[in-house]
């Protein structure tokens, strides 16, 4: 979807977090990013490569720890793992769910700072 | 390294460590027998790389700026439905035709977001109702920050209902919160019954899905019983309804909707 803009917020942050904890360079960044976050993860590395250039993350690994969906029932309060991205459906009352409990996240997970 | 050990001058004896009696200065050769060698240059990254756990959700500040319009809109009494939908399912079409019938008891503004032509703005103009066009440039979708711009020249006295037409495009509009009171997806019968299953999570983050361009279903050769099926797996909670924006079949149902969450 947004690796571009994703890309940029990561390394705002980052490099907040960096300032913060007095260190000089971002070695690598974690994302954890969510399987139906509708996020290319070759893009995104293509846009961390960009957005980083002339900055303390320049040369930095960029690392993906990928969320599998887990999706919620409301009609019996079962959380399940879904095999489709269009449809969840409850293993314990076979109805539909369009609620996911993870899956769609988008953060920063970690960092690996030098100081 | 070893040999520049003997190239010191300082006597070194391990068998008789120097011993200092008061009233003299000693000197202990304290260096180790065999230094540890420095690491190479250049390896200091992993030396000194610490890992902290950070876990900073990076589409935070669209939503914070969406909960900031939610509560402006809140205060002001003012509802606001956000329509979604893949290029020309019939939006602008489907805003003509709501406007000139609600215009006249309820007090309507319109906020249009397109790459670049304000040619639906112009469409939608209406004595009654302002409206805005938001030009987005590059942008695929409409975010929080823009809506709060856009609702701001609008300069509505009392308004009680701010529609939003979305940048027709079925993937981002789905990820961006603007704050809305309700989302509306368009599902035209000219898309086809498997959109929902290609594109859930624009249908699965809706309200309510209006099946539009009802009046070319069967031309379209359109399996309406099908459509519905795949709404009710991918979006079992939202409300659908089927309507014509050329012939007003179904309208009743939509602007009963609108008026129910008035
Ligand atoms: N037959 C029929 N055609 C419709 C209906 N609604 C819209 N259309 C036609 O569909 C085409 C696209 O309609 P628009 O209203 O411009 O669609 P849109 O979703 O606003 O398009 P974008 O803003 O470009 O994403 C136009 O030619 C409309 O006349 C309908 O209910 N029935
Ligand atoms: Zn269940
Ligand atoms: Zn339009
Ligand atoms: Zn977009």
């Amino acid at each position: 979807m947004h690796e571009l803009g994703i890309a940029e917020s990561a390394l705002k942050a980052a490099i907040v977090e960096m300032e913060k904890q007095k260190a000089i360079r971002i070695l690598s960044l974690t994302l954890r990013i969510g399987e139906l976050a509708a996020v290319d993860p070759q893009a995104m590395e293509f846009a961390f490569k960009t957005v980083t250039l002339g900055t303390p993350a320049e040369g930095a690994t960029l690392e993906i720890d990928h969320v599998a969906p887990i999706a919620w029932c409301r009609d019996c309060s079962e959380s399940f793992s879904t095999d489709s991205i269009a449809f969840f459906k409850c293993p314990r009352c076979g109805n539909y769910s369009g609620e996911l409990k993870q899956g769609r996240e988008i953060e920063l997970a970690r960092l690996e700072l030098d100081s | 390294m070893h040999h520049l050990h003997h190239d010191f001058t300082t006597p070194r004896d391990h068998e008789k460590p120097a011993r200092v009696n008061p009233g003299e200065v000693g000197t202990v050769d304290v260096r180790p027998d065999d230094p540890v060698d420095l690491p190479p240059p250049g390896d200091f990254r992993k030396q000194t790389g610490r890992s902290i756990e950070v876990n900073i959700p990076l589409l935070a500040e669209n939503n914070r700026l969406a909960a900031e319009n939610r509560e402006h809109f809140k205060s002001h009494g003012l509802k606001v439905i956000n329509l979604v939908s893949g290029p020309g399912a019939g939006k602008t079409t489907l805003l003509a035709r709501t406007l000139k019938e609600l215009a006249n008891s309820i007090s309507c503004g319109v906020l249009v977001g397109d790459l670049e032509t304000d040619s639906d703005a112009q469409r939608l103009r209406h004595d009654a109702v302002p409206v805005a066009q938001l030009t987005t440039g590059s942008a695929c979708h409409l975010d929080a920050h823009m809506i709060a711009h856009g609702f701001e020249a609008l300069h509505m006295h009392n308004p009680q209902l701010l529609f939003i037409e979305n940048v027709g495009n079925l993937v981002c509009p789905a990820e961006f919160d603007l704050g809305e009171t309700v989302r509306v997806a368009l599902f035209a019968c000219t898309d086809g019954e498997d959109k929902p299953l290609k594109y859930p999570p624009i249908y699965r983050s809706s309200h309510l899905v209006l099946m539009t361009k009802a009046d070319i279903a069967e031309a379209c050769g359109f399996d309406r019983k099908q459509a519905r099926e795949n709404l009710k797996k991918v979006c079992p909670k939202a409300e659908v309804i089927e309507l014509s924006s050329k012939t007003g079949d179904g309208f009743e149902q939509w602007l009963e909707f609108i008026r129910g969450i008035l």
